[in-house]
């Protein structure tokens, strides 16, 4: 008796998640860059011009949004290394999963440190009414 | 009896050296990015009072000095041929018409190539005590 087609979607498992990830973490901060190119460009035109700007980094919404951009920076640098390993590596394939949750451990961590120093920084940004 | 292309099949044996130095520049620019981008995040965002402290007097200050000045040029470069690089690879695969996947790649790489002009530019003939009426905003090291 036939049976049921399974349907065509790949489901990959923890290699195709990390891949997925590296993909969406790399198009966001591929946007960013253009934005921090033209925002630093505005060095040339006036300080005024750059401060002004600059100043909504450290707006209480976009700060916290600065925490998922150092996220994603960590995330795909982190498992940039990961991809190297595996394509040079000899036993690189046979890691490739332990390798990711490493590099979330290690992504994590990083972002345990950092996270509680930039958000004291935004947050006393702000009841100094800014600037 | 439907005969499909062997997948392996590169478009030209130039296009497949060509994506071949494209797929080692990636390795070998994601590895200085680390130390680049990383050392970046730490020192603009976690060291000192971290993004409260950036203005134009913290750029000033920085580019005051030649070795900020090539890390952030050398950070310009790789990070936009790397960004642009990565997103011909999803244009490539996820473009389903050959004439949308042109104009997006082509819009990739003028995008791309505009922007490190103007950052070099930016980066290299930059003035750190400009004429301005504004003299509170310029780091310290101008007012002598």
């Amino acid at each position: 008796m036939p049976t049921k087609p399974t349907g065509t979607l790949y489901r990959g498992k923890t290699g195709m998640w990390a891949w997925v990830l590296h993909r969406i973490t790399g198009v966001a901060i591929f946007f960013f860059l253009l934005v921090h190119v033209l925002d630093t460009a505005l060095v040339r035109l006036s300080p005024e011009a750059y401060n002004e700007v600059i100043a909504t980094y450290k707006t209480p919404v976009i700060g916290f949004a600065e925490l998922g951009l150092v996220a994603a920076v960590l995330y795909h640098g982190l498992n940039g290394v990961r991809v190297i390993l595996i394509d040079f590596w000899s036993k690189g394939s046979k890691y490739q999963v332990a390798m990711f949750w490493i590099v979330i451990a290690l992504a994590v961590t990083t972002l345990a440190i950092f996270a509680p120093r930039h958000i004291a920084n935004v947050l006393s940004h702000m009841s100094e009414g800014g600037h | 009896m439907v005969t499909i292309e062997t997948p392996r099949s590169p478009r030209s044996r130039k296009s497949a050296n060509r994506e071949k130095l494209a797929w080692l520049f990636m390795r070998a620019s994601g590895v200085i990015l680390i130390v680049l981008v990383f050392g970046h995040l730490y020192i603009n965002l976690f060291t000192g009072e971290g993004i409260k402290a950036i203005d134009f007097a913290f750029v000033a200050g920085k580019w005051a000095d030649p070795f900020w000045q090539v890390w952030d040029t050398a950070m310009l470069w790789l990070a936009l041929i790397h960004g642009t690089n990565g997103m011909r690879t999803l244009v490539n695969d996820y473009s389903e018409r050959e004439r949308t996947r042109k104009i997006l790649n082509t819009s990739l790489w003028t995008v791309c190539i505009l922007l490190v002009i103007l950052g070099t530019l930016v980066t290299t003939t930059f003035d750190p005590c400009p004429d301005t009426s504004v003299v509170d905003a310029l780091p310290q090291f101008c007012n002598k």
